[in-house]
């Protein structure tokens, strides 16, 4: 099928288009050069084009995610909508069901979104509900900074057997990168503790949440794995915590070669000052000039959005804490050998201190750090607010005016004490498309991704709003509005979306690293590692495997190691 | 007749005997008894292989009464799942979806010459025909 | 003759995935490491079978018994469709389909079994783990209303009393406690047996919680224990590094149902301000759980979806297959891979028997003795792969060992051909 863009205001930073007046061509499913005349038109004038939305981190997909659909029926009641002929009955508001969770990302304009947590044990459960997302393009990364045998491996010393156990993890389980959840604190929850600095000792394991990080940091440039390791800190939730932060990006600062090698993720969750609730400040300040100043790290906002929310991470101690602190109910769920799990439903509200101040942090994180191909959107969905708030947040970057009407309104100490009001940055729309789509494919290192150049999948969205004549500064609410309900959204070539209705539904691809790993040095760590999982866990080594059949629509991405 | 606190449940007969097929003569063995305490049972005046008749507000039922290996357990009587134990069962679920299948009330006479009915005549006395 | 490692056992929730299978000649001639039940299941699996369609008891083609069904699920306007949990998640989630597009009821049997369970843990969270865990740290082990001597007959020597895990290495490095109206064989091989008079598990449970809490209780006996038991026991908990609280029917089904699993929740909860402590609930059918998980990531809730709105309504007790029945509200049934005319109340069973039924499965039961439309199905897990989930929520792949009888195919097979019919008859 072949599909003819014309007349749209083209934003694709990859190639460096900024607002150009051009034709996108698509054949197969690509962008290609251009098209015979029997190409269907899509007459995208004074509209916006950019390629389709890159999500880096959200809960989309798995055990945690679907616990806390478990634990929420009152997530789900209100927010409704019947089945159609083309699309499956809609539900839930936080924690939708998959098919949801599809159409929209789909009506904003996305089309690749990459599950933030799974743990290996469970992952078959991540595919199971990534089979039932429609419409997108998926992946999951793999939480591995808490297995038992990594930890085996790195606190003997033995970085060439557990590059190769993490090699063959990702084959084994059709996982993408290595997700790292509070290093040695997750381990000590199993029993009831936690760490408290990245120097603390993991007893019995003889290795500090440190020398997990760096391991993990050499590791991953060992498989030359597309993605840098993503991280969520030590201390997360904890005031003061920016501090850990920036020692965490620091602690692989020496083993980085020009290029990024550390993804910090939802840093407004790490990013706080002050040592108790009461003196919280923002450390964004701090953060931003450490990132301005080191071009190895990455990271993403975890922006909050007032409202509903519902936690949900692998990081099982602070969700005990944050229970504490709520009351609210709260569901743990550790994984045997690998790591834990915690949700607890929250309501971000403005009038609240804390909340206010989180507001505050990731928008000055997005606002003070200076390259965008750095800093990327998120709410960490749903822990900070749900995808379906990406709009809002793009406006509040694109608008002083849309900040300050908030800012107005959310409890008065917080803002004092804010350095946001102060911030006249605007993002454009080219920054936009940058932070969304263009410099996350190049995180994930997704080469056919969040760009339009020829050979690119043709993932595409258009939003009807006119860049040339719009000021975003003062018309924000019309930009919001275009973003909402993308005019086409347009996904391997075929019309998935028009005019914010979902008129076409399938299944996207699941990808996933195939790392080649020496086949004598694969033998001898299996043969460890088997040993191991008799006494570790309770399943055998064979059934922990997923088959690729097992994936709807599996797309392995095969990569050479420096093993 | 005596009184009991009647409940239901797993055992590793019915589990097996359940494999064996619903109709098979090892299931209603295993499945149509009434698992009792041996003081109970004295009190009733019934040994371990007769049958005994169980009453609640819901239903009645023949099944075999057989010391409990269980015990003690006095005034509490078992029946595995199965139909013989549903028949006695109340079916409002106090707005969760679950029927009381544990803790009912109930009532145990001897019934030594009154008949076992097997699942096909069971069925036939719970919907009043044939099925 | 070969043999097949590593099968996953399709019986309880408890999916030992260590069975040995030997195969001769397309069928299964010996089974290792399964428990008795484990051993029947595998062995005995063609005893009763149905090998035939039916109609009104008439034997017919695969396709009049689909066609019928079809019209069935089609005219019918609140059509139920109940069962679930002894068949694959992908079987589940084509049902979950039918019921959308018939805009019927879709319940499975957790809600004669653990459906308080969820109920509880909607209502106050859950603090649990995945059977490993408990395996490799757990010193202390409570079964409350829970007897898996019988219903999960390796539980205790693979997840938890006798297990052998890396900081715990087996039964003498732990405290075992039982809690039970019988003295049961599992709390014959307990170190402290708790015998709790029927129905009072939630007065327990919450003066266990004050103990923890207060360290004292006013009252002299609860529950049939004196205080001074209750507040050793408390002490107990407290002490252990790590403690795990397996429940079962004696808390889902006596009286406070949904209400006892609050109480257990919150005292679990409590217990960890001192140590670490979780709760994992017994799960009975080997797929009950599969089928919370894939309803709950299809419609946003894990039982009890009623559909006749065109979205998911989630309403316990009210939309919950005994209830709809009972009430007498739904005018056609398709059951699939579960026997409820075998567990439920008299009064719901006459209900359905009024009703045309549609059933699935491999077996002859006392609900395809009422069903007006019987399709034999393959026996999943040995005749038919797919997913379950374990007790734990930990997914595993069931394999196909042997071909099913000529002419036999799958529930997933079957219902996939039933909701393409229905697609093109209901637009």
């Amino acid at each position: 099928m072949e599909l003819l863009i014309k007349n749209g205001y083209v934003y694709d930073p990859i190639n460096e288009i900024n607002g150009e007046k051009m034709d996108i061509a698509v054949k197969d499913g690509k962008i290609v050069e251009s098209v015979s005349s029997d190409a269907k038109v899509i007459d995208a004038t004074n509209m916006l084009v950019m390629p389709g939305g890159v999500d880096i981190h959200s809960h989309i997909a798995g055990s945690k995610v679907n616990s806390g659909r478990i634990l929420r029926p009152e997530d789900h009641y209100k927010d409704v909508k019947p089945r159609t002929a083309i699309t499956r009955a809609e539900v839930g508001h936080t924690v939708p069901s998959t098919y949801t969770i599809g159409y929209r990302y789909a009506r904003l304009g996305y089309t690749t979104v990459i599950e933030a947590a799974s743990p290996p044990l469970k992952t078959r459960h991540t595919h199971e509900e990534l089979n039932d997302i429609p419409l997108i393009d998926k992946s999951c990364y793999l939480v591995l900074d808490n297995n038992w045998i990594v930890l085996d491996y790195l606190s003997q010393g033995e970085i060439d057997k557990c590059a190769a156990f993490i090699g063959w993890i990702f084959k084994a389980l059709k996982g993408y990168a290595i997700k790292i959840v509070n290093p040695g604190g997750v381990e000590l929850w199993g029993w009831g503790k936690n760490v408290e600095s990245l120097d603390d000792q993991v007893p019995p394991f003889d290795i500090t949440p440190r020398e997990i990080i760096r391991g993990l940091c050499k590791i991953n440039k060992m498989l030359n794995l597309p993605h840098t390791i993503h991280l969520h800190t030590n201390n997360l939730g904890k005031p003061g915590n920016y501090r850990t932060t920036i020692e965490t990006m620091d602690t692989v600062s020496d083993l980085a070669d020009g290029k990024p090698n550390i993804h910090i993720t939802h840093v407004q969750f790490c990013g706080y000052g002050g040592d108790s609730w009461i003196t919280l400040r923002s450390g964004a300040p701090e953060i931003a000039k450490y990132v301005n100043n080191h071009n190895h790290v990455t990271i993403d906002l975890g922006q909050v959005v007032f409202g509903d929310a519902t936690t949900m991470t692998g990081d099982g101690p602070f969700q005990f804490i944050l229970q504490n602190l709520t009351g609210n109910k709260w569901k743990n769920a550790d994984v045997e050998a690998e790591g834990s799990a915690g949700i607890v439903p929250y309501k971000y509200k403005r009038k609240n201190f804390v909340n206010a101040v989180q507001w505050t942090i990731g928008l000055e994180l997005a606002l003070l750090i200076k390259d965008p191909w750095r800093v990327f959107l998120t709410t960490d969905h749903p822990n900070a607010g749900t995808f379906m708030k990406y709009p809002r947040v793009i406006t509040w970057l694109m608008s002083k005016v849309a900040r300050e009407k908030v800012l107005n309104k959310i409890n008065k100490r917080a803002k004092k004490r804010s350095t946001l009001p102060s911030i006249d940055r605007e993002y454009t729309f080219y920054e936009i498309a940058i932070i969304t789509r263009a410099a996350t494919a190049k995180a994930l290192n997704l080469a056919n991704k969040g760009h339009l150049g020829v050979g690119a999948d043709a993932d595409i969205a258009i939003y009807n709003i006119n860049p040339m004549e719009i000021d975003p500064s003062k018309e924000y609410k019309k930009v919001r509005r275009a973003l909402k309900r993308a005019a086409y959204t347009i996904k391997g070539g075929e019309i998935i979306v028009k005019d914010g209705e979902i008129v076409k539904s399938f299944i996207g691809e699941t990808f996933w690293v195939k790392p080649a790993i020496p086949e004598d040095l694969e033998k001898d760590m299996l043969r460890e590692v088997s040993e191991k999982f008799k006494e570790y866990y309770t399943v055998s080594l064979e059934n922990y495997i997923i088959g690729e059949n097992e994936l709807a629509s599996s797309k392995p991405i095969a990569v050479k190691t420096n093993l | 007749m005596i009184k009991v606190i009647l409940i239901t449940g797993r055992s590793l007969n019915q589990g097996v005997s359940k494999e064996l097929g619903k109709f098979s003569k090892e299931y209603m063995e295993k499945v149509a008894v009434c698992e009792l305490d041996p003081e109970d049972l004295k009190l009733l005046g019934v040994s371990s292989g007769q049958n005994v008749k169980v009453k609640t507000k819901y239903g009645e039922v023949v099944v075999k009464a057989t010391e409990s290996t269980q015990a003690p357990h006095k005034g509490i009587a078992f029946i595995p799942y199965g139909p013989w134990a549903s028949i006695l069962m109340p079916s409002a679920t106090e707005s969760t979806g679950m029927p009381s299948l544990k803790g009912i009330e109930a009532t145990i006479e001897p019934a030594k010459d009154e008949e076992i009915l097997d699942p096909e005549k069971l069925i036939k006395m719970v919907v009043g025909r044939e099925p | 003759m070969k043999t097949v490692r590593n099968v996953v056992c399709p019986f309880c929730g408890s999916l030992c995935d260590d069975i040995e299978v030997d195969i001769e000649d397309n069928r299964v001639v010996k089974v290792r490491k399964g428990c008795a039940i484990s051993a029947t299941k595998f062995t005995k699996y063609n005893e009763e079978r149905i090998y035939k369609p039916r109609i009104d008891g008439r034997e017919v083609s695969l396709e009049e018994a689909i066609n019928e069904a079809v019209e069935i699920l089609a005219n019918a306007k609140y059509p139920a469709l109940y069962g679930w949990s002894c068949t694959s998640t992908e079987a589940i989630n084509i049902g979950i389909e039918i019921a959308e597009l018939v805009g019927g009821v879709m319940d499975n049997t957790a809600s004669v079994c653990h459906g308080p369970t969820i109920l509880g843990e909607q209502d106050a969270g859950i603090s649990t783990c995945t059977l490993g865990q408990v395996k490799n740290r757990a010193e202390l082990i409570i079964y409350w209303g829970c007897n898996p001597a019988h219903a999960h007959p390796r539980h205790m020597a693979r997840y938890s009393a006798a297990s052998r895990g890396r900081f715990v290495k087996g039964r003498k490095e732990r405290t075992v406690i039982v809690v039970d109206v019988r003295k049961t064989h599992t709390a014959k091989t307990a170190d402290i047996f708790i015998q709790i008079k029927p129905n009072s598990d939630f007065e327990l449970l919450t003066a266990l919680r004050w103990a923890v809490k207060n360290g004292e209780l006013e009252q002299e006996e609860i529950a049939g224990i004196p205080a001074e038991k209750i507040e050793e026991l408390a002490d107990m908990l407290i002490s252990c590094r790590f403690g795990a609280l397996f429940f079962g029917l004696g808390l889902t089904m006596s009286a406070g149902k949904a209400r006892n699993i609050e109480a257990a929740v919150n005292l679990v909860r409590e217990l960890n301000n001192y140590t670490k402590f979780v709760m994992v609930p017994m799960r009975g059918h080997f797929n009950v759980t599969g089928a919370n998980e894939v309803m709950a990531w299809a419609t946003g809730f894990p039982f009890a979806v009623d559909f006749s709105r065109g979205y998911p309504f989630y309403n316990p007790g009210d939309t919950t297959f005994v209830d709809v029945l009972t009430r007498g509200d739904c005018d056609a049934a398709l059951i699939v891979a579960s026997d409820p005319v075998s567990g439920f109340p008299a009064e719901a069973i006459r209900n359905l028997a009024k009703i045309p039924v549609i059933t699935l499965d491999p077996h002859e039961t006392l609900t395809t003795m009422i069903s007006k439309v019987v399709i034999p199905t393959a026996v999943v897990g040995i005749e038919a792969e797919g997913s379950a989930y374990r007790m734990d929520a930990v997914p595993l792949r069931l394999k196909k060992l042997v071909e099913p009888p000529p002419g036999i195919l799958s529930d997933e097979e079957v219902l996939k051909m039933i909701l393409k019919k229905l697609k093109e008859r209901v637009k």
